[in-house]
């Protein structure tokens, strides 16, 4: 009898250690057989080329990570993105201030918008997040138009030039990250976040401003999705409201659940969240490096998030 | 179609209007309530109604026979796979798969259609089939939320898609004179078979919804789910079939619309699932389930069409100004669909 117990507690602890470090692991095991496959491709330069790859779905996924926080989810990132990158270049006549304000703008009015549909009016942030899926693209596609180069020098710079060897934008991207961490960990307001994902109603009860933290969370969400926005832009050196950040929020959610934050909410894992942002960016590259196919890259990404899915879902039980 | 609608939609165990109100002058505030839910029943049909009136006023080509079988024609696929996405909703549950199961039933068939018409029909319902199956199982049996789970069977439907087609190089062709190539193409006088067979399955969808013990289970789920297991109702049977079903419409209004364009194109049904949801919504099904109409779902679908149809006629505009309106109108229906339910349960 206590010999079962102690087997299951350890299995239960097995599961829990694999929920919590499973990305890690996978992330070690994803190099090691790189290295195996093809040495070339872990040499730094090739793992630079990655970093930069994976910051837009990593900033995006850092505002993600505090929605699903929430018990919540934000499909409108992607079009964010996209009206960031449509109203950038209308603005930069102003300079690059006054046209990063107005994109940074346009990400924090459709997050107060989520916010309000989800914390005031109560509506499902699936579908609230959904609705501004479907009109934030239409109505960047309607502003920006056709693909049109950007040349301003400043922008241009910022997107492809370094600091000490590390591209700004992977620069900028870790200290987004080391924010967003601070902000759930040291700071009232990502405890009064993980209470209300974790028992909004208690929250309530207990006094906490639960509509102005889920307004806050959504507001974040929409300004990191138009940073993201804007450094893909200046990479580019590009604005292409029509394909910049499609499917990002299946990205970005995948990479919050692969990194151990459940979407049940409260809970955020940032530390987990920018290695499975990472982890899902070398399986794909790997698997393009490895010559497979667009079709089977896709049905092994599926089958990899399933089974992310699954592990993390036996927490509640 | 007027029948469908005309139903009434008295089938959930949690029709607010049996819970009288408590407060205010009792007359009054009823009749409010009664205002309120037929608003949200009946709310697309009314908007449906006045949006084909006012276009009919402003545009001269709009209201004419060619115009409105073209409307009933185009829409019809996207009413199937909203069908299903009605009863997946009412359960409480989403379909994200349902575009890549459109694109992907359509390929099949053009491919079965090289062979026989036998084939093009029952390959590609076995295949999607299968692919609901999974969503329903994973759904249902490992407790995975639908969102995700028809995420990733949305990616992997499409991979599938790809690696039959050669990463999306090949395009089958349906045979001229292929008698697959009928179900899409054949008319009665000039509506298309199309119209005929969406109205026959919206038909069978509103008896199943209501006047069966299937139908009154998928209620029950989406008003609560663990009152309906406590009350020994299949609850797992009806989830997975629901998800079946959905897959199984979602992949026979790919099949066609891959009859009528005689191939089975690889790049449609991207962000279709965002249509049919769209759809659903705006006839007045709530998402949290439950509650809903098929009829409803089908105004749905077409006030989404009428409105591209308008956009089309001001001439001038893209599918951009498109995407803009059923967003924006998503909003204002949700918007008003939440303080219309608050209303009826305060």
């Amino acid at each position: 009898m206590t010999a079962l117990t102690a087997a299951r507690a350890r299995v239960r602890l097995d599961t829990r250690w694999l929920q919590d470090n499973g990305v890690y692991v996978a992330l070690v095991a994803i190099l090691l057989i790189d290295l195996a496959l093809n040495p070339s491709f872990v040499s730094p330069g090739s793992l630079r080329t990655q970093l930069i790859q994976v910051v837009p779905v990593l900033i995006v996924a850092l505002g993600m990570a505090l929605v699903i926080g929430t018990e919540g989810i934000d499909l409108s990132v992607g079009s964010v993105m996209a009206l960031a990158t449509a109203l950038l270049p209308l603005y930069l006549g102003y300079g690059v201030v006054g046209g990063v304000a107005v994109a940074l703008g346009i990400g924090i009015a459709v997050g107060a918008l989520n916010g309000w549909l989800v914390a005031v009016i109560g509506v499902q942030p699936i579908v609230a997040t959904l609705a501004l899926l479907v009109g934030g693209r239409g109505l960047a596609n309607v502003i920006g138009g056709s693909q049109k180069d950007i040349h301003n020098t400043t922008l241009n710079h910022f997107g492809g030039g370094e600091l000490f060897n590390i591209p700004y934008i992977v620069v900028l991207a870790a200290v987004l990250a080391a924010l967003v961490a601070f902000l759930v960990r040291r700071t009232t307001f990502g405890r009064q976040l993980v209470a209300v994902g974790g028992n909004r109603v208690a929250s309530q009860l207990a006094g906490l401003p639960v509509r102005r933290v889920l307004i806050t969370v959504y507001i974040l969400s929409g300004l990191l999705a138009a940073v993201a926005g804007v450094v893909a832009t200046a990479r580019l050196q590009a604005s292409a409201p029509d394909q910049l950040g499609r499917n990002i929020e299946l990205a970005a959610i995948t990479a919050v659940v692969v990194g151990g934050t459940p979407l049940t909410g409260g809970r955020v894992r940032i530390l987990g969240t920018v290695a499975g942002a990472f982890l899902m960016q070398l399986i794909q590259s790997t698997l393009i490096s490895e010559n497979l196919k667009d079709s089977v890259t896709q049905m092994v990404q599926a089958a990899i998030i399933i089974v992310a899915v699954y592990v993390q879902r036996s927490r509640q039980s | 179609m007027s029948s469908a609608s005309g139903v009434p939609a008295r089938t959930g165990q949690a029709d607010p209007m049996t819970i009288e109100s408590e407060s205010g002058p009792g007359l009054g505030q009823s009749r409010r309530e009664v205002v309120a839910s037929t608003l949200q029943r009946r709310g697309s049909l009314v908007v449906l109604a006045l949006t084909v009136f006012g276009a009919s006023l402003y545009f001269d080509s709009f209201f004419t026979r060619g115009n409105l079988t073209n409307i009933a024609l185009q829409n019809s696929f996207l009413a199937v796979v909203a069908l299903g996405m009605t009863f997946v909703i009412l359960t409480g549950g989403i379909d994200l798969s349902v575009g890549s199961v459109y694109a992907l039933g359509g390929v099949v068939a053009a491919w079965g259609a090289g062979h026989n018409t036998l084939v093009a029909i029952v390959a590609p319902l076995l295949v999607c089939g299968a692919i609901g199956l999974l969503n329903g199982l994973l759904i249902e049996r490992a407790g995975l939320p639908p969102f995700i789970v028809t995420l990733t069977t949305l990616l992997a439907a499409r991979g599938l898609l790809l690696s039959l087609t050669q990463e999306g190089a090949k395009t089958y062709i349906i045979p001229t004179g292929s008698s697959f190539a009928t179900i899409g193409q054949g008319t009665v006088g000039t509506l298309g078979y199309p119209i005929f067979i969406a109205l026959a399955l919206y038909g069978v969808g509103t008896v199943l919804l209501q006047r069966t013990a299937f139908g009154q289970t998928v209620l029950a789920i989406g008003s609560n789910e663990d009152a309906a297991r406590l009350m020994g109702l299949p609850v797992p049977r009806t989830k997975i079939l629901v998800y079946v079903m959905s897959s199984l419409l979602a992949a026979w209004g790919g099949m066609m619309a891959a009859a009528q364009a005689s191939s089975g194109v690889t790049i449609v049904g991207v962000g279709l699932e965002l249509s049919a949801i769209s759809a659903v919504v705006i006839g007045g099904t709530l998402l949290t389930g439950g509650v809903g109409t098929t009829g409803g779902t089908l105004a749905g679908v077409l006030l989404l069409g009428v409105i591209q149809n308008i956009i089309n006629q001001i001439g001038g505009l893209d599918s951009s100004y498109q995407a803009v309106v059923n967003g924006a109108f998503l909003v204002v229906v949700v918007v008003v669909q939440t303080f219309l339910s608050r209303r009826q349960r305060l």
